[in-house]
């Protein structure tokens, strides 16, 4: 099986792996790198575990070739926190917006790109926004109030 | 933390005018928010979930499942998937050192019915019946696709009252008739309570209904899997999704024949569950591709076998018939249940158990007759979720009381009320009722939903009116030997004949007479399970699995005023 060798940035860091013919970023970010954050829950791009930032859009790892990400800006929840943990962490937190969890780190990815790209969105814009991702058992309300949380100044005040 | 408000509104509404007096105000964390303890790791990507584990040279194990819905294995032609790349190790049924198991053998509960791996035949479209480890999870499903197996197609039953059916395809050769056999004396979970044929005869109404609740997928996102890799001294560690670490530990031990001292298992951190993840297939199957390759293997199910292979809620069909007076009081009710146990027992026999000693409802109803059957059928084995063995029978009894309000003409609110449980009552698996809060809860209900009660519905208490005579057992009950079956062990639950456990250990025989109906704090509560306890008079459902000790006696409460809330122990109001 051919390897070959990719050269991203992962959560701010400089990063080299190689990836096997075929790979797809998922299973490369998670069995290549020992970033464990995104989740695999179906494989087929139906349910957003998976979710991480491609130069800051929110992409299905799952079903991306890891080789395409040569050169690029790739953000998972593990780099979401610095020495503190984030706004958006500490409202998930408080709103307990994730019961297992398995869904969390897809979630954050998503609510992460929609933050950045429009900083006080409404709940129909929170809402569509998370719309890629499955939540089995937090319920979305919590996740819902948690990211108005955050876009309405409500975290650390 | 913030005081902050319940999301969506007001979402919990406490009424604390009820029961004021049994309840002190400590209430330290009830009605706040709270944190999570295992939170920090979730908003980091850091739970550590089984998958989240790496180990280097980890193999990955695929199975080849059966097409069919029941078919015989003639031959199973592994020699091209042998010879594909990256292919360590082709298992089949006969590298499972104890191929054949029942998840609740563990409790002396049902007799072993179920293959880890298919060996001759399958039941269940989707069975395992070969397993491929390969170094990579695509080599693993490439080598599974090459496998050839020569069927032969065996007809299949899907519909449990097809099932029970004089001729149907029997799915299990131990239950010829597609029915599991009940205390190893009845195809069928049996309660009678008093006389439901003369309170038919005595109604007013007859009212009948037929409720059915489809299998439910769990659907969790993580899927079910295990890793297992070899440790120091012949142990193995195992990396496990399991809801039920202690019992799949305790299956992975006996479908290996392994002692449990070599076995370390490692979960509690679950991507979601609701019940269905305590089949404890995947630990096994782990390990022994651990065991035959010396190497890490993960043995995961994908979304497809999740949703295909993964057992679900099982379904259920229910006929209620009601005999109710004019007034709205239900004085006799009789159920027949099919669960659909799908083609191996796995849980459901036990939730059936579960399932009729919670009938009939929570009404106090002097006549109870109910015949539940836990049936087989070539459908995926089902198992536990959310409310197991209750769901589908509260869904058929809450139809069936709006259809008899319905009928009468009569509020569904009010007909709840007049026949709602209240504190002290016999209840149909002869136990008193005790911390009762339907009333209470019909009042809100009414409430909120605008409905005006009548003063004497709105003064109506849980704790007021009960006991007494409805504390009483029935005069007469009738009983009837209808679902013989012969060639099991009686005092167990389906076990045949030749066992060599002893299955009811010494101190551990069901008491000679009924179980006292009273329940008292000084001693030990008997224990209800009897086989056939009461001498064959009665056959009460609602027991324990005969081989758990009785709970321990109640300790005596850490407060005045605590009891009702202190339900963990089970030791609650009386």
């Amino acid at each position: 099986m051919a390897m070959k060798p990719v050269t991203f940035t992962l959560n701010g860091l400089a990063k080299a792996a190689f990836t096997e013919d075929g790979q797809n970023l998922l299973d490369f970010l998670r069995r290549g790198v020992g970033d464990m954050a995104p989740k695999y829950g179906c494989g087929q791009g139906g349910c957003g575990a998976c979710t991480v930032l491609l130069d800051g859009v929110p992409h299905l790892s799952c079903l991306t070739l890891a080789e395409t990400v040569e050169g690029r800006r790739v953000d998972t929840a593990s780099g979401l926190a610095g020495a503190t943990i984030s706004p958006l962490q500490e409202a998930f937190m408080d709103r307990f917006a994730a019961q297992c969890g398995y869904c969390t780190p897809g979630m954050l990815m998503a609510a992460t790109a929609l933050l950045a790209k429009n900083p006080r969105p409404n709940r129909d814009e929170v809402i569509e926004a998370i719309s890629g991702n499955i939540c089995r058992c937090t319920g979305y309300e919590p996740i819902i109030a948690a990211i108005l949380d955050v876009a309405e100044g409500r975290v650390g005040a | 933390m913030k005081d902050i408000p319940m999301v969506g509104g007001n979402m919990i509404d406490f009424r604390k005018e009820f029961f004021a007096d049994e309840r002190p105000e400590v209430l330290n964390e009830i009605g706040k928010p709270t944190r999570r303890q295992d939170i920090t790791g979730h908003v980091t990507g850091r739970s550590p979930f089984y998958d989240d584990h790496q180990f280097e040279g980890l193999l990955h194990m695929r199975c080849l499942r059966s097409p069919h819905h029941a078919a015989r294995i003639r031959r199973i032609d592994s020699t091209a998937a042998e010879k594909m790349p990256g292919v360590v190790r082709i298992v089949t049924g006969r590298d499972v050192p104890r191929n054949l198991n029942t998840l609740l053998s563990l409790l002396d509960f049902g007799i072993d019915d179920e293959p880890i791996i298919a060996t001759d035949r399958t039941r269940y479209r989707g069975e395992a019946v070969v397993a491929v480890i390969a170094r990579t999870d695509r080599e693993a499903r490439d080598a599974a696709a090459a496998i050839r197996v020569d069927w032969e197609v065996l007809p299949h039953v899907l519909d449990v009252e097809e099932a029970v059916k004089p001729g149907a395809p029997a799915v299990l050769d131990i239950y010829p008739n597609n029915k599991f056999a009940y205390h190893g004396k009845y195809d069928h979970q049996k309660l009678r309570f008093g006389d439901a044929e003369t309170a038919f005869a005595q109604a007013d109404h007859v009212i009948e209904g037929r409720y059915q609740m489809s299998p439910i997928e769990q659907a969790p996102i993580e899927t079910c899997g295990a890793i297992a890799a070899p440790e120091q001294d012949g142990r193995y560690v195992c990396y496990t999704s399991t809801q039920a670490l202690f019992f799949s530990l305790g299956t992975a031990a006996k479908v290996l024949d392994l002692p449990s001292s070599r076995l370390h298992f490692i979960g509690g951190t679950v991507g979601g569950g609701f019940g269905g993840k305590v089949d404890s297939i995947h630990e096994p199957m782990a390990i022994l591709g651990a065991i035959l390759t010396g190497r890490p293997v993960k043995f995961m199910w994908d979304r497809e076998e999740e949703m295909q292979v993964g057992a679900p809620r099982g379904a259920e069909l229910w006929y209620v018939k009601d005999a109710v007076m004019r007034d709205g009081r239900i004085i006799g009710r009789k159920f027949t249940g099919y669960f659909d146990s799908g083609a191996y027992t796995r849980l459901s026999s036990y939730a059936i158990i579960k399932g009729v000693g919670h009938l009939p409802g929570p009404y106090t109803i002097p006549n109870v007759h109910a015949d539940v059957y836990c049936v087989y059928t070539n459908r995926t084995p089902a198992t536990a979720m959310r409310g197991f063995g209750i769901t589908g029978v509260d869904f058929a009894i809450e139809a069936h009381m709006d259809k008899v309000a319905d009928t009468l003409g009569m509020n569904p609110i009010e007909l709840r009320l007049r026949n709602a449980y209240r504190d002290g009552d016999m209840k149909a698996h002869r136990r008193l009722a005790k911390n009762c809060a339907l009333i209470e809860c019909c009042q809100v209900v009414a409430e909120k939903a605008g409905v005006k009660l009548s003063p004497e519905l709105a003064a109506l208490s849980s704790t007021k009116g009960g006991g007494g005579d409805r504390a009483q057992m029935p005069a007469f009950t009738r009983t009837d030997e209808n679902g013989r079956v012969e060639g099991y062990k009686p005092w167990s639950y389906a076990r045949k004949d030749g066992a060599k456990r002893d299955p009811i250990p010494p101190g551990m025989a069901p008491p000679p007479q009924q179980p006292a109906p009273t329940y008292q704090a000084s001693r030990p509560p008997s224990p209800s399970w009897g086989g056939d306890g009461g001498g064959g008079q009665t056959q009460s459902g609602g027991s324990a699995p005969p081989a758990s000790p009785p709970p321990n006696p109640p300790a005596a409460p850490a407060r005045p005023g605590a009891m009702r809330f202190s339900s963990l122990s089970g030791f609650r109001r009386r």
